[in-house]
């Protein structure tokens, strides 16, 4: 369990992070989101240790950052933004120097290496030096390392930055099947990533947190419509005009012809879903409808309306 | 004392998986070679005083060469994000590396060895004793100028910024009791007691001193102290 009370971060003048609350419990998958210098990777490095804060603190299980760095340090495991390794060692001393710091030797470091060299597929490169892996090993690598103490909770910054689309998926793969034991936190700025991959989004902006919830939680919570694109034929002015009469929660904000069809803009509350009675309107009016789809909000108009303006719900 | 060992470990593996241990052992072997038996046959003494004459000099120039990359080249790398968040005491982190660091130079002193077995075939009525006290002189110097070079290392994330900052602290203790004569008289004794020359010679004429030892080991302290408080600064940036 993670609680972050309360926490701001300044670096002199500049509050990075500002008085930021949330709570993480064991088994959940949670996305950090924010663009780029939100306070996304100041939070983690806080949270992990690396820097100090300004105000507030962090609980690990009960134990506050302030106190018990190390403590906390041996619970959690920490891949940082970029991914640093030491290109010259091989991927076993590697791992074997990370499990010595973490006092997994001798035996129990035998288990833990056959471990991770399963979770993350390393068994092709073990003996080979750092640099001579691809982007995508040295992600997996650096997970490894992360992951060689067998950590309840995994802090990842940017986990699939840099990595191709392949890549991109066996490292969700392997978050999510993370994610069923252990309290993962991954930042993300490519939103794909983190709809595919958490079950809960918290989006920071400017070092304020805007919105905090599951996917489905966010979307119904953030927009108050629904707009829908009706593109039908041998549609009249008249029966276009007695629309919005018959169906008075449908407004109707464009129409325009297009390619001998009338293309028509419509909105409605996201409760009162009046598709059914459009249709059997159509049918009764003989137009022929060609398309009608409703425009779903997106995490990326979500997060693209919170990190734009000031507007936030939580 | 564990996390100590494993940095120890990892940084001699970093030495001596890449040319640098090479590199450094061979010229520091040739260089000394050189200068000692240039003038060790004309002399005709059954001394080392030209080898020990000689080593201080070297020491100027590759101990900061062996020393610059231990932090910055992890600040360069990122990776003193990892270690950061490792359960890992900054003492022991900074002491590993100094120690490795000490452990190739020291190497490099055993290395020279090798003439003082010439001299104990062709020497004659070999003081002993002068010969060890100038091994462990030219040994503490050397922890002294690892412990500078460690400090230089850890103020920028630049190696060649490291070294030359190396070089320029190294050059200072190294210069002090030959600039006494520009020093007002009542600093003298101060600056001649800072320089490490002066207590190297001290040791080197065969007389092993509890002041000697106590300065040798408080420089090394100071500055393994002060490069843990510059890697605790990072945290408050």
């Amino acid at each position: 369990m993670i609680r972050v009370d309360n926490l701001s971060k300044s670096y002199g003048e500049v509050k990075a992070v500002k008085s930021i609350n949330f709570e993480l419990t064991d088994g959940e998958i949670v996305g950090f989101l924010g663009a780029n210098g939100a306070g996304k990777s100041t939070t983690l490095k806080v949270m992990t240790g690396f820097l100090s804060l300004t105000r507030g603190n962090v609980y690990v299980n009960d134990l506050n950052i302030l106190d018990h760095t190390h403590a906390i340090q041996k619970q959690v495991g920490y891949l940082p933004e970029l991914n640093p390794l030491y290109g010259e060692m091989r991927v076993y001393d590697l791992l074997e120097f990370t499990g010595s710091i973490r006092n997994v030797t001798g035996k129990a470091f035998k288990t833990a290496l056959a471990r991770v060299v399963e979770q993350c597929g390393l068994k092709g490169v073990i003996h080979k030096s750092v640099s001579e892996c691809s982007k995508g090993y040295k992600q997996r690598i650096g997970l490894a390392c992360a992951m060689i103490h067998d950590p309840k909770i995994l802090i990842l910054d940017e986990p699939v930055t840099g990595l191709d689309p392949n890549q991109i998926v066996e490292i969700r793969n392997l978050i999510k099947d993370l994610g069923t034991e252990k309290l993962v936190l991954m930042s993300s700025h490519i939103l794909q990533e983190i709809q595919a991959t958490v079950n809960r989004i918290i989006i920071i902006h400017k070092g304020e947190i805007v919105a905090d919830g599951t996917n489905e939680e966010l979307m119904s919570g953030f927009m108050g419509n629904t707009k829908l694109t009706l593109e039908v034929k041998n549609a009249e002015d008249k029966s276009i005009k007695g629309l919005t009469e018959k169906i008075p929660s449908l407004s109707l904000l464009d129409a325009e012809v297009k390619n001998g069809s009338q293309l028509l803009q419509l909105e409605y509350p996201k409760d009162q879903d009046p598709r059914e009675a459009l249709f059997k309107y159509a049918v009764d009016s003989n137009w022929v409808v060609t398309e009608m789809s409703p425009h779903s909000v997106n995490l990326e108009s979500i997060f693209r309306t919170l990190t734009t303006e000031d507007s936030a719900i939580a | 004392m564990r996390n100590l060992k494993a940095i120890y470990f990892k940084e001699m593996k970093s030495y001596f998986n890449s040319p640098m241990a090479y590199i450094f052992l061979v010229i520091f072997t040739v260089i000394n070679g050189y200068f000692f038996t240039r003038t060790f046959f004309l002399f005709n003494q059954s001394d080392m005083r030209s080898l020990f004459n000689i080593v201080p000099l070297v020491y100027l120039f590759f101990i900061p060469a062996v020393t610059m990359s231990l932090i910055a080249r992890e600040k360069n790398l990122g990776t003193m994000e990892v270690m950061s968040t490792l359960p890992l005491k900054d003492i022991d982190f900074v002491a590993g590396k100094f120690l490795a660091a000490l452990s190739l130079v020291l190497t490099g002193l055993g290395i020279t060895l090798v003439h003082f077995f010439t001299l104990t075939q062709v020497g004659t009525n070999i003081d002993y004793g002068a010969v060890f006290t100038g091994y462990l002189g030219l040994a503490l110097a050397g922890a002294v100028y690892s412990s500078v070079g460690t400090f230089a290392s850890s103020l920028t994330d630049n190696q060649v910024v490291a070294f030359i900052i190396g070089i320029f602290i190294v050059l200072i203790f190294f210069l002090m009791d030959k600039m006494l004569m520009f020093v007002p008289v009542s600093l003298t004794g101060i600056v001649q007691y800072l320089s490490v020359d002066y207590h190297l010679s001290n040791i080197s004429r065969g007389v092993i001193d509890s002041r000697n030892l106590i300065y040798f080991g408080s420089v090394v302290g100071f500055f393994l102290f002060m490069t843990v408080r510059v890697l605790e600064t990072r945290k408050w940036s």
